[in-house]
């Protein structure tokens, strides 16, 4: 079946393309993109004026809590939740119940995405046996079963023998380790960032100090093993500016950004609702400041979502009791637009970017680029719809969100995943 | 201007006004513990929970007696041994006292915003009495009470808080009660029980008892808890109360003559306090606990009261 | 205060030598009905009760040479529920004597439904054993909803319930008159 999406403002950071143009698709693939090609080769044609068509986005950080934790979220709900807000792919942490440390749990992964997956789902396997920081997962027959990156997120390898030969193991297989940067005993029983908020309020912060201990740890043995280090939802300027210096003495780190530390800061912690708490927690002003500096510049590679569902009655209570995370897939790209773009904060160009090539590009993944031959995966947006976040009618199983009832302009329009849409 | 809020949650969210009809009122209600029959009729009628989820007799036996002198019906819970204890969650728990219409709860607890938790969730009214290391509104309150009958007023006073400030509401709500009333606070102890950016509240830091109690008015010595030292806050009780520790003799070297001593109780003898200090001329620890009665009957008049009015 | 009439003045009832007669004649009713100052004791509705009460106990003083105690009495804590108008503010309870066994007088500006004085009783009884209460009032406007009826009347004034009764006393005021309100037309 051949779509022809026609008129829309195509914006391809790869070719580095920004104007109204077609893009022709067939065989699940992109076969021509340029000005004026005739409505006939195509069999259904999509009429795009006044749309944004982008390479597909990516998101490379989503927990989809499949196997064991299906009350949160499932690969279908959660690939749903993805096509909902734009992203044609979705890498997913290992920290599921039984935890991807081994083969068989990322078979099952790759199996449900392939039956109920509506986007595509690349596995990210452990780094450590049970995310236990102690021995090392079968890493090679984990890289075969199809992980494109390992990770113990949620958890810091905090054993830094352990994690170099971690990183030194998997230097073959072209997949990075994802570093989720905490010390773990300098932020124990924390709930939120270190600050004058926490100060205020009475509760258990988390000095900026535990993240960038271990990003410098991690910048220093990637240094030394040569591998590449990828750095999970920085959050802090200190981490910013060891990536930054890492970066220039040819260091293979690179790092992602989720957009709550983009758009929110601590103050949003008072008032002590639990869909604030999040682990790396909101940091400060200055904090977000540098993180949209560094993402216009490029020190932070991409945006990752950090999509972390969890059940109403694990957020509503106790500040201090309540887990950890958020759900982001639904309101990234629409936020992003309305918060950043359209005052001018951030290019849309370098936010396509990072949200297709460049994660594309960090991990070896196909799709980033709409070139002929790459896979149709596409992401159109509607720069001008106004709505406002309704969690009740999220396609996720959870709604742990603090953007509920914000009023936004701007959202994805539809998603295409090689050239079939999923999503409108 | 009376008072117009569903409930009392932290000093933070008052005014100077509303603090001072909080101190006002309590202060006429003192007489009844003087009468024969300690009784009006002011709250009868009313069902009035003390949902009390950290063990604290002293503070709920003083909202209890407070209830029960305006004739309100004070029914007690505490966490443990009830449905709490199997599991059932906070949220769940207050939903289901909430179905049986209390006016008031009054909520302790170890979490830090709890009671606002529940003030969200609950349409009667809510009494902070203690959410972790947050705010304790009341017993701020009662202190601020005991000061002015003492002292005569509020504006220009100087009050030094000794003690593990990062982990007490005591002080916090302390800090922001003195502050808006126009006192100058500073507070004081080891570093590592300093909260950081704590000067942002408007208070000086010592690091030294000494220069924390030199002239000033009023010295607020908090109780250290056991667990600070398990957990490497503090290297040893025995260092804390040597160095940290209010005797007499330190007493007699720095401070005024007519310094009160205030303290939230229970006070750990021998270690923040000696015992010649806790029970000596200067102290008006006592007093605190008898005014702690009169708050609490003053709170609970204001909420419980002014809402039967919105319905008249 | 959102939705409060204003008020004009429509007549006067009493002025300052009337208002001084008034005084005068009631302080010696009380001397006779009590046969003397003996045991007698004011207390005073806050805030011009209180007033009343003082000015009572001097002229009782000019005449007999005794000297009659004189307390404060808040009634908040003691008001029905329909009488609860607004957020209450307590000023508090001064009865710096024992009441037991007294001859209580209690002293009040204007007595209307009575339930003022309802509480004031359940007060009293509160805090302590009096022998006797009586009542004494400034201006009785009538309209009563419970059976309570003064010793000792100043004036006895019809009101409509639109009108309201205003007494000025020197100390709170700066004069002493008594007047009848209304609520402005339009």
């Amino acid at each position: 079946m051949s779509l022809l999406i026609k008129n829309g403002r195509v914006v391809d950071p790869a070719s580095s393309t920004d104007a109204v143009q077609d893009v022709l698709i067939a065989g699940g693939r992109i076969e021509r993109v340029g000005r004026d090609l005739p409505p006939a080769a195509a069999a259904t044609v999509l009429d795009a004026t006044g749309k944004i068509v982008c390479p597909g986005f990516i998101d490379i950080h989503v927990h989809l809590r499949e196997p064991g934790y299906e009350y949160k979220e499932t690969v279908a709900t959660g690939t749903r939740a993805a096509a909902a807000g734009g992203f044609t792919a979705v890498c997913c942490m290992a920290n599921t119940h039984p935890v991807n440390d081994n083969r068989s749990i990322t078979d099952y992964i790759r199996a449900r995405a392939a039956v109920e997956g509506v986007v595509r789902v690349y596995p990210i396997g452990a780094v450590t046996r049970g995310l236990g920081g102690e021995e090392l997962a079968e890493l090679a027959e984990l890289a075969e079963a199809g992980c494109v990156a390992f990770s113990d997120d949620g958890k810091c390898v905090m054993n830094a023998a352990l994690y170099r030969r971690a990183m030194e193991y998997t230097l073959p297989f072209g997949a990075p380790v994802i570093s989720h940067a905490e010390d773990h005993q300098l932020s124990l029983g924390a709930s939120m960032n270190e600050g004058v908020v926490s100060t205020e309020l009475g509760v258990a912060g988390a000095p900026a100090a535990a993240e960038d201990i271990m990003v410098a740890r991690d910048v220093l043995l990637a240094e030394l093993t040569g591998a590449h280090v990828h750095i999970a939802h920085l959050s802090t300027a200190g981490a910013v500016r060891l990536v930054r210096d890492a970066k220039a003495r040819g260091v293979r780190v690179t790092a992602e950004v989720a957009p709550h530390h983009l758009l929110l800061t601590e103050e949003a912690v008072r008032g002590f609702d639990a869909n604030t708490k999040m682990s790396p927690p909101l940091r400060s002003k200055r904090d977000t400041e540098v993180l949209l500096e560094a993402l216009v510049d490029g020190t932070i590679d991409c945006i990752a979502t950090d999509h972390a569902p969890h059940a109403g009655s694990e957020k509503e209570g106790e500040f201090d009791r309540a887990a950890f995370g958020i759900v982001g897939l639904e309101t990234a790209v629409g936020l992003l637009l309305d918060r950043l773009v359209k005052p001018g904060a951030l290019p849309l160009a370098t936010l396509i970017s990072r949200l297709s090539r460049d994660p594309a590009r960090l991990l070896g993944l196909p799709g980033g680029h709409l070139a002929p031959g790459a896979p149709a995966d596409l992401t159109i947006l509607d720069p001008a719809a106004e709505w406002t976040v309704d969690p009740a009618r999220f396609q996720s199983r959870s709604r742990n969100t603090p953007f509920g009832g914000w009023p936004v302009t701007g959202r994805p329009w539809k998603t295409l995943v090689g050239g079939g849409i999923v999503w409108e | 201007m009376g008072w117009t809020r569903k409930d009392l949650l932290a000093m933070r969210d008052l005014d100077a006004s509303e603090i001072l009809l909080l101190v006002d009122t309590a202060a006429t209600l003192q007489e009844i513990a003087g009468r024969e029959i300690k009784k009006v009729p002011a709250l009868r009628g009313k069902t009035i929970v003390n949902l009390f989820y950290e063990n604290s007799t002293r503070t709920r036996t003083s909202f209890e007696i407070a209830g029960k002198w305006l004739s309100a019906d004070v029914i007690n819970f505490s966490a443990s041994g009830s449905s709490a204890a199997k599991g059932e969650s906070f949220i769940d728990t207050a939903k289901n006292i909430a179905a049986m219409s209390p006016d008031v709860v009054v909520v302790r607890h170890s979490s830090a915003g709890a009671a606002e938790l529940l003030a969200r969730a609950l349409p009667c009214s809510i009494v902070n009495a203690g959410d972790g290391a947050h705010e304790h509104p009341t017993q701020a309150l009662l202190d601020l009470l005991t000061i002015r009958e003492h002292k005569g007023h509020f504006e220009g006073l100087s009050v030094a808080i000794v003690g593990d400030i990062a982990h007490s509401r005591v002080a916090r709500s302390n800090i922001h009660g003195m502050r808006k009333l126009g006192m100058t606070v500073t507070v004081a102890g080891p570093p590592t029980v300093i909260p950081p950016f704590v000067q942002e509240l408007g208070v000086k830091v010592a690091y030294r008892l000494e220069d924390a109690i030199r002239d000033v008015d009023v010295i607020m010595m908090l109780r250290l808890q056991h667990e600070r030292m398990t957990a490497g806050l503090i290297p040893s009780l025995r260092e804390y109360s040597r160095y940290w520790g209010l005797t007499l003799d330190k007493l007699r070297a720095q401070a005024r003559p007519d310094v009160l001593i205030m303290h939230p109780g229970p006070v750990n003898r021998g270690i923040e306090l000696s015992p010649e200090v806790a029970d000596g001329p200067y102290s008006v620890i006592l007093d605190q606990v008898a005014k702690g009665v009169a708050v609490r009957m003053g709170v609970l008049f204001l909420l419980a009261g002014s809402r039967g009015a919105e319905q008249a | 205060m959102t939705g409060a009439p204003r008020l004009r003045e429509k007549a006067q009832v009493l002025d300052e030598a009337a208002l001084d007669r008034a005084l005068t004649r009631i302080a010696h009713e009380i001397l006779e009905r009590n046969d003397g100052a003996k045991d007698l004791a004011f207390i005073g509705l806050r805030t011009r009760g209180v007033t009343l009460a003082h000015r009572l106990a001097a002229k009782l003083s000019a005449i007999d040479g005794a000297t009659v105690p004189v307390g404060t009495l808040d009634i908040t804590l003691y008001r029905d529920d329909l009488d609860m108008r607004g957020a209450p503010v307590i000023r508090g309870t001064d009865i710096p004597f024992s009441i037991k066994n007294k001859h209580v007088v209690l002293v009040d500006d204007v007595l209307y439904t009575g339930r003022t004085i309802r509480a004031a009783l359940d007060a009293l009884i509160d805090l302590g054993r009096p022998a006797m209460i009586q009542l004494a009032i400034l201006v009785d406007r009538g309209h009563r909803e419970l059976p309570i009826r003064p010793d000792y009347i100043g004036k006895n004034l019809p009101t409509s319930r639109r009108e309201s009764v205003a007494v000025r006393l020197r100390e709170h005021d700066g004069e002493d008159r008594v007047v009848i309100e209304e609520p402005e037309e339009g």
